[in-house]
């Protein structure tokens, strides 16, 4: 192992959000308060001391006393919950925010595929934004010189160098941005999973792209929701929680503390304080849960079995038709489907005040062997309301017991996809031998053969 | 305290740090008012030549008259003004004809009155950059501003046309007029620095720009000649460093025997306050910049 490339020593930062509106007794206090802060805050704005807009007072700490060490050439996974501080991090190394106490020393290049086309200007050519992009990212102008052949070909835009990115489709301008970024070859690179957009080509081709700089000795930090492409790409992973390091160490420890603690995401989420859950005063979510067809709450699903996916939530005021719907995405991120409560006794009908318990049923034999990650929201068509969508609120597995009666047949291998419903199957025989047409299906075939 | 020392200690001498010659970045909060670090600033002048040339190239894409929007302004604001105050209210010129007084002015006041909008405007326009890239900051004002230079010279070309078709011929003091332009830049920039550091946090400060340049306009002898004033008060005028950068021209290109020297000395020194203070007072925002933008 290499020297230090990333010395972390409690590293904080605090950002000020709104509390809660101040009450005021009188109309008077209301309208002095209005006309005192703008020279309040002109006088703070003169000093030097930044507020925002906003009349912040309470604080959050999104990282809070982080220590780590990492050495040259260490390919590091950070995980953690929405809110735990990952992006921060990555925002304090690449020096875009600073710290609010402790300190970080870094050797090296910094680059970061954080801003993957930041700076690109519509008006201008792929080959004027390659190096502008290059220049923002601190390549010089002769390395960007150097690299111009090798970004233009990677990104596959050759007959498009010099015509305006603004004519190009979203997936050469992603190409020719991620392509800048890549060759920027820093000593340490930085990079957050908000890459992940795009196709699933070029996302396999950023992941390969970040094993090539993994290998060549150079640092890679690794944020990720996305636990497979973590154990495969980083040897240590870092959990964050609430700003604080949980668990540092090898990948697969770490990924399976995530996972199976109440970190990551469970089989039921319980929000016990009505006030603090998610949702508005017409409807507040208490819980979710995933349920099997006995009523069991579980984190592991038969793939040939039903599961139930429970919300429980409370309606505050009456007079509005509710869709309460869940979403289901895969580890990879993509969204297997959407669904919304179509019970019959409710559909389109504005619903009293009280308490409510709506559970959606996906059928056995349907969903493929993965992690399911569940979103949960309560919506109003009319008028449009969104009243609230939680993300990652719950999570299960689903496993093929390898019993010969799942659609894996006696299979054992990789399957894969998002889907694996047991289809019905025919086969037809005839002892006829050859007929023409399967003749012909064969000669197509080859063909295909000779020219791939 | 001696604790945090002691640790620093043995992180550089238990690990070669500067061994194998890569830059170390210490990243810490910073405190107080903070260094312009103007080195970086030179480290990074590519970026800044990359910023300011795609301004130059980008302003006029997609418009139909392009780069003659640069021309335009200046000169329909010398006809309005040729006919309201020059031919109307008959405003004394100091025997320059009234149409190449105004102009003259009008051509650095336009640079400046821009580079400054662009300036205040830039920060915000740029949140994305800000948000997701480190770079000095210092560079987005600064290009923006630079970036008038090249309408500046547009306008320029059809002031000596015109002192062309008037038989004015420049006096020898013409050869200081780069330094005029240069106080019209540091003013731009100085304003802009304090403005744009402001409207990071509150909004409100771009919409208080039109504003202040309109009446800048008018507190700046553009459309009157500064003559009219008595001394010292003349001088005083060079509190507004634009006074000095439009008495300058004037006294460079059309030879107004107005001896400018006090009133140069004056705004260029009040320029550079505005420069300095502004450049210090960005730095401190600038740590916050990510954060509220």
């Amino acid at each position: 192992m290499g020297d230090i490339s990333v010395y972390v020593e409690n590293l904080s930062k605090q950002y000020h959000i709104s509390g809660p509106l101040k009450k005021y007794e009188t109309l008077r206090d209301t309208l002095a308060d209005a006309c005192a802060a703008p020279f309040r805050r002109a006088v703070k704005l003169l000093r030097g001391q930044a507020t925002g807009a906003a009349e912040l007072d309470q604080t959050i700490w999104a990282l809070k006393d982080v220590s780590l060490e990492i050495r040259q050439g260490e390919v590091v996974g950070i995980i953690g919950r929405n809110g735990a501080g990952k992006s921060t991090l990555l925002k304090i190394l690449s020096r875009i925010t600073e710290p609010t106490a402790g300190f970080a020393e870094i050797r090296g290049r910094v680059g970061s595929l954080l801003e993957v086309g930041t700076g690109f200007h519509q008006e201008l050519t792929g080959r004027e934004n390659i190096y502008l992009n290059g220049a923002i990212l601190g390549m010089t102008r002769r390395e960007i010189k150097h690299k111009f052949d090798e970004i233009v070909t990677f990104a596959e835009v050759e007959k498009f160098i010099d015509t305006p990115v603004k004519h190009y489709s979203s997936g050469m301008y992603l190409r020719l941005a991620f392509a800048v970024a890549a060759h920027l070859e820093p000593e340490i690179l930085l990079v957050d999973e908000v890459l992940a957009v795009g196709d699933a080509t070029f996302q396999k081709k950023c992941l390969n792209k970040m094993e090539d700089v993994g290998q060549q000795g150079r640092t890679v930090l690794f944020v990720s929701h996305t636990m497979p492409a973590v154990t495969r790409l980083c040897e240590r992973t870092i959990l964050l929680d609430e700003g604080h390091v949980l668990q540092d160490g090898p990948s697969y420890q770490v990924v399976s503390t995530y996972l199976t603690s109440g970190l990551g995401t469970t089989a039921a989420r319980e929000w016990p304080d009505l006030a603090k859950a998610p949702g508005n005063h017409i409807v507040r979510l208490c819980a979710v849960r995933v349920r099997t067809e006995d009523g069991l709450v579980t984190e592991t699903v038969d793939i040939r079995r039903p599961v139930g996916i429970e919300i429980e939530y409370e309606v505050l005021e009456s007079g509005y038709a509710l869709w309460p719907h869940f979403t289901l995405h895969n580890e990879e991120g993509i969204r297997v489907l959407v669904s919304f409560d179509l019970d019959p006794t409710w559909r389109g009908r504005p619903r009293p005040a009280g308490h409510y318990v709506s559970t959606g049923w996906i059928p056995g034999n349907f969903l493929s062997e993965a992690m399911m990650i569940i979103g949960t929201g309560v919506r109003t068509e009319e008028p449009k309301i969104l009243h609230f969508y939680e993300r990652d609120t719950v999570a299960f597995q689903v496993v093929d017991s390898l019993d010969g009666d799942s659609a894996r047949g006696d299979y054992g291998g990789r399957m894969g996809g998002i889907v694996r419903p047991l289809l019905r199957w025919g086969t037809q025989f005839s002892s006829n031998g050859r007929e023409a047409d399967t003749m012909v299906t064969e000669t197509a075939n080859a063909n295909q053969g000779g020219t791939a | 305290m001696q604790e945090h020392i002691e640790r620093r200690q043995t992180v550089a001498s238990g690990l070669p740090l500067i061994e194998s010659g890569m830059p170390v970045i210490r990243i810490e909060p910073s405190k107080g008012w903070i260094s312009l670090k103007l080195r970086e600033l030179w480290e990074y002048r590519e970026l800044l030549y990359f910023l300011t040339w795609r301004d130059v190239k980008v302003r006029y894409k997609q418009t139909v008259l392009g780069a003659a929007w640069a021309v335009i302004q200046p000169f329909f604001t010398m006809v309005v003004f040729s006919l309201f105050f020059g031919r109307l209210a008959k405003v004394p010129s100091d025997g320059i004809p009234y149409p190449i007084f105004s102009y003259t002015a009008l051509v650095p006041w336009t640079f400046f009155a821009n580079g400054l909008n662009q300036a205040v405007y830039g920060m915000v326009s740029h949140a994305n950059l800000i948000k997701k890239v480190y770079f000095p900051r210092l560079a987005i004002p600064i290009s923006k501003v630079l970036a008038g230079v090249i309408d500046f010279f547009l306008a320029f070309a059809v002031l000596l046309a015109m002192m062309l078709a008037y038989g004015i011929v420049p006096t020898v003091n013409v050869v200081w007029l780069p330094l005029f332009l240069l106080l019209a830049l540091v003013t731009s920039l100085g304003v802009g620095l304090w403005l744009s550091a402001m409207n990071v946090q509150f909004r409100d400060v771009g919409y208080t720009v039109p504003f202040i340049t309109q009446f800048w306009l008018f507190a700046t002898p553009i459309a009157y000649p500064s003559s009219l004033l008595s001394e010292p008060w003349r001088t005083l005028y060079g509190i507004n460093p634009m006074a000095g950068v439009v008495e300058g021209f004037r006294w460079a290109l059309l030879g107004t025997n107005t001896a400018p020297g006090p009133i140069i000395v004056l705004s260029s020194v009040m320029a550079l306050v505005l420069l300095v203070s502004g450049a210090f007072y960005f730095r401190r925002m600038e740590r916050t910049f990510a954060d509220v933008v």
